[in-house]
């Protein structure tokens, strides 16, 4: 007898055994299996104090997911969660700017200059490269250093998933699962990190309609932006006393339209292409545990900060390269980026951008930190503007508003150039780190084909409308 | 041989003043050779990560949430002049259902054949943790049980008999609490003493079902593949699989797989096997 | 969902905060069956309502020592028998 035969046998055996014992046999064991649990636990567990053993917990919980204090706890932290964040990394930010934009390049042109370097060199190094990669990190690193482990003390206290419980309703009525306000939340501090923290989400389905729809949670990288341009343009056009409230009201009321569009693309994705009975729902709610401060500090920077950081950085330094390489190759008098400009200008328009804009996001596609210093970089180049700025190809930021206003309105900017630009910057492709993040984690090229140009069409499509809609009511 | 359960943890905490324990080198990931292979299980949410960041001295994401280590990590550590590679498996509830999770952990332990299998528990939720006990049990006999969080178990008053445990389950269990470095030389020994042999676990398995007809049938399958591939050291629960209809286990039985098994040998088709379920770095 | 538990049954889906019950048996099917049982909701096992998220739905229960949340959807499908409140334990 061969050993094929043997083989063969068996399966047959298997087969004809299992028609007769019928589909339950992962019933019986599993009921075996806890029975015998029980006994064993039985034997080996005294507890003395049954009654009182987890009332604290208990007492916990109640309060976290009861129906008067429940949303408003969980607003309130998470309020809190975001308002360190931004007051905490205002400081460091600035310091770190100062430090790696004022002194340390200088410093390296200097050095530059005194090796003899030829100036392209220096240009693509300091000017092109060293900046594009200083501006992302100093952006970039001190939010990310304090959200990301304040979210991982929640996380380890067991807060978290309270939260997927408080919320999985609203998620499951549009197909997705309750874990989902997690990765959404992880979002508004990094789409890359949401995008990993999926993983939490067990069922593949309900997975995959997070990862696609966490770009809709605007990013640390986009914040700025919508602040500056809301601050500009939106806060300056009404009396002084409401301008903080009205760019204020703007910015939330992007990020809220995030929110929408994130039920809204999941509900859609369950109807069509994930189409199907939702996966197994299941969400287990951990004791809470004493969380260790320090230990959570230090993982989590390594974890998360410094992968992310990292990630960013690499996809900084090539597209730093790329901006003052075509910012400084000119061909028949223009430099390459002008005629990019130049080319995109007539479908910006049409969709109430222009041409630079595009220009920026194309090339800010690696990080959405530079898209500002881009434009305004561009702005410059293009308009022909004197007296600002530092140079083709190198980026800039300015202190001041009005005089950020004074050079966008140069290049021809107007409030709804201000509006579609907040608009497609919260409905654009996910930034390169983040498409890789999703490669990574799906392994598919469809599903992140999908997560890339979905929002990218609908973003095009979102302000095409709305320039169309405004130009035909004569409002610009 | 019988198991020496009371004895072992009367040498694993004399040995925690033993010149052998301050040899506990973490190596992190930086392994290329070993000569031990421990396997790490447990439910979601009981401290597995901190149980494996405790070992290697790697600083994996710890998160009180099921479902962190999605994926296999690894690291590797030497004790005693012996490198251990030490290979985190998902956390799950269960080795049955159809879930990715699962099926990487399950066939780690059942193909992989690590040295031990040290499987980390909530000693404050004893009960359901077991579920997943059981089944590595009757999948390996190289197993540990790490009664991990008994610093929380005392913290609501609960008293777990971790003898007792060690007899009614037929291997070593430890009482830990990770995080606080408490027990882990003790883990580190007993693990290496199943790994090295010096211990000879008798683990528990179940002798029977509620279901009459469903015995049988394991009686009959498990008696041909004995048979079949004598040395099987999990026959009863290969049949059980089979009567459940798995499709992987068919698979081994196809093409052989099994039969290595059975030779405890770790073949092409075995780390063919392996590298399916291997994370990308 | 497609599959059905008759009507006369009560289920974890009927249980107030506080209720407890013994299951009886699970009318689901496939892989939602197995995971429930995975989690220990077995014939057998007793299951009791710790609360109710502020939308209503899910709920949590207390299953062998865990806290587990479950949808309604799922809680209608696991029949349960000898509610008891806590107050009478």
């Amino acid at each position: 007898m061969t050993a094929n035969t043997t083989a063969s046998d068996l399966l047959n055996t298997a087969r004809r055994l299992r028609q007769e014992v019928g589909e339950n046999s992962h019933d019986h064991l599993t009921e075996a299996l806890f029975a015998e649990a029980a006994r064993i636990t039985d034997r080996a567990v005294t507890h003395p104090d049954t009654r009182s053993r987890f009332d604290l917990e208990r007492t916990i919980d109640r309060l976290v997911t009861s129906r008067r204090w429940g949303f408003p706890i969980m607003l309130l932290l998470l309020t809190a969660v975001f308002w360190i964040t931004i007051e905490g990394a205002n400081v460091p930010s600035r310091m770190l700017s100062s430090l790696l934009l004022d002194t340390v390049h200088p410093a390296l042109n200097d050095l530059g200059a005194s090796l003899g370097m030829p100036w392209w060199m220096s240009g693509v190094l300091f000017d092109g490269a060293y900046l594009s990669m200083a501006w992302v990190v100093s952006v970039m690193l001190p939010p990310m250093a304090i959200f990301f482990p304040l979210f991982t003390l929640l996380e380890d206290f067991g807060y978290l998933p309270r939260v997927a419980f408080n919320l999985d309703r609203l998620f499951s009525s549009t197909g997705a699962h309750g874990k989902q306000a997690l990765t959404m939340t992880m979002g508004f501090g990094c789409n890359a990190a949401g995008v990993i923290a999926t993983r939490v989400i067990d069922s593949p389905r309900e997975r995959l309609i997070a990862i696609i729809t966490n770009n809709f949670a605007i990013c640390n990288g986009r914040w700025p932006t919508l602040i500056l341009i809301s601050s500009v343009f939106l806060g300056s056009s009404v009396p002084a006393a409401a301008a903080g409230l009205i760019s204020a009201a703007a910015v939330v009321s992007i990020a809220v339209l995030g929110v929408l569009l994130t039920f809204a693309v999941s509900w859609f994705l369950s109807k069509t292409w994930l189409k199907g009975e939702s996966s197994v729902f299941s969400l287990e709610l951990p004791p809470y545990r004493p969380p260790r401060i320090l230990q959570t500090i230090y993982t989590s920077i390594i974890d998360r900060t410094a992968i992310v950081l990292y990630r960013a950085v690499m996809m900084a330094v090539p597209a730093g390269i790329l901006i003052w390489t075509l910012s400084n190759i000119t061909l028949a008098d223009q430099s390459l980026a002008e005629h990019m400009v130049g080319f995109l200008d007539g479908f910006g328009w049409l969709l109430g951008l222009n041409g630079v804009i595009l220009v920026a996001y194309i090339l800010a596609i690696p990080a959405n930190e530079i898209v500002i210093p881009t434009i305004l970089m561009l702005t410059v180049l293009t308009a022909g503007l004197t007296g600002v700025g530092a140079g083709a190809g190198v980026m800039f930021e300015l202190d001041s508003n009005t005089a950020v206003k004074d050079i966008l309105s140069a290049g021809g900017w107007t409030a709804l150039t201000a509006v579609n630009l907040m608009l497609f910057s919260l409905i654009h492709n996910p930034c390169s780190t983040t498409i890789m993040t999703i490669y990574n984690e799906t392994k598919s090229v469809k599903w992140t084909a999908v997560a890339t140009l979905l929002p990218l069409i609908m973003g095009l499509t979102i302000t095409l409308t709305t320039a169309t809609i405004t130009r035909l009511m004569g409002w610009v | 041989m019988t198991l020496r359960t009371d004895t072992l943890h009367a040498s694993g905490s004399a040995c925690a003043t033993c010149p052998m324990n301050q040899h506990l080198e973490r190596l992190g990931v930086k392994m290329t050779n070993w000569d031990y292979v421990v396997a790490l299980a447990g439910n979601p949410n009981t401290g597995k990560s901190t149980v494996f960041n405790a070992l290697t001295g790697l600083r994996q994401h710890t998160g009180n949430w099921p479902g962190k280590t999605v994926a296999r990590a690894e690291g590797g550590f030497q004790y005693g002049n012996k490198r251990y590679k030490l290979v985190d498996l998902p956390g799950t509830y269960s080795l049955l259902a159809a879930s990715v999770d699962e099926e990487i952990a399950r066939d780690f332990i059942l193909f992989g054949q690590p040295d031990v299998t040290a499987i980390v528990v909530d000693a404050t939720r004893l009960e359901r943790n077991l579920n997943l006990v059981l089944q590595v049990l009757e999948i390996t006999n190289k197993a540990v049980v790490c009664l991990n969080l008994v610093d929380e178990a005392r913290r609501h008053k609960l008293i777990v008999d971790h003898r007792r445990l060690a007899r009614d389950l037929g291997v070593p269990v430890v009482p830990t609490a990770a995080r606080q470095n408490e027990g882990i030389p003790e883990l580190l020994q007993v693990m290496s003493e199943v790994a090295t042999g010096v211990i000879e676990t008798r683990p528990r398995r179940l002798r029977s079902t509620a279901n009459p007809a469903l015995d049988a049938a394991v009686n009959t399958l498990s008696g041909q593949l004995e048979a079949a591939f004598p040395g099987l050291p999990n026959a009863r629960w290969v049949a059980l699989r089979l009567l459940d209809g798995d499709q992987q286990i068919e698979r081994a039985i196809r093409d052989g797989s099994l039969g290595d098994l059975s030779r405890g040998d770790k073949t092409q088709a075995v780390s063919e096997r392996l590298t399916i379920a291997e994370v990308p770095a | 969902m497609t599959y059905n538990t008759p009507h006369s049954q009560t289920t974890l889906a009927d249980l107030q905060p506080g209720q407890s019950g013994v299951v009886t048996q699970l009318y689901s099917q496939g892989p939602e069956r197995r995971r429930m049982m995975d989690l220990g909701i077995i014939p057998g096992t007793t299951v009791t309502v710790e609360m109710t998220s502020p939308l209503g739905d899910p709920v949590a229960y207390r299953v062998r020592g865990a806290l587990l949340a479950l949808r309604q959807d799922q809680a209608r499908l696991v029949s349960i028998s000898d509610v008891s409140s806590e107050a009478e334990k």
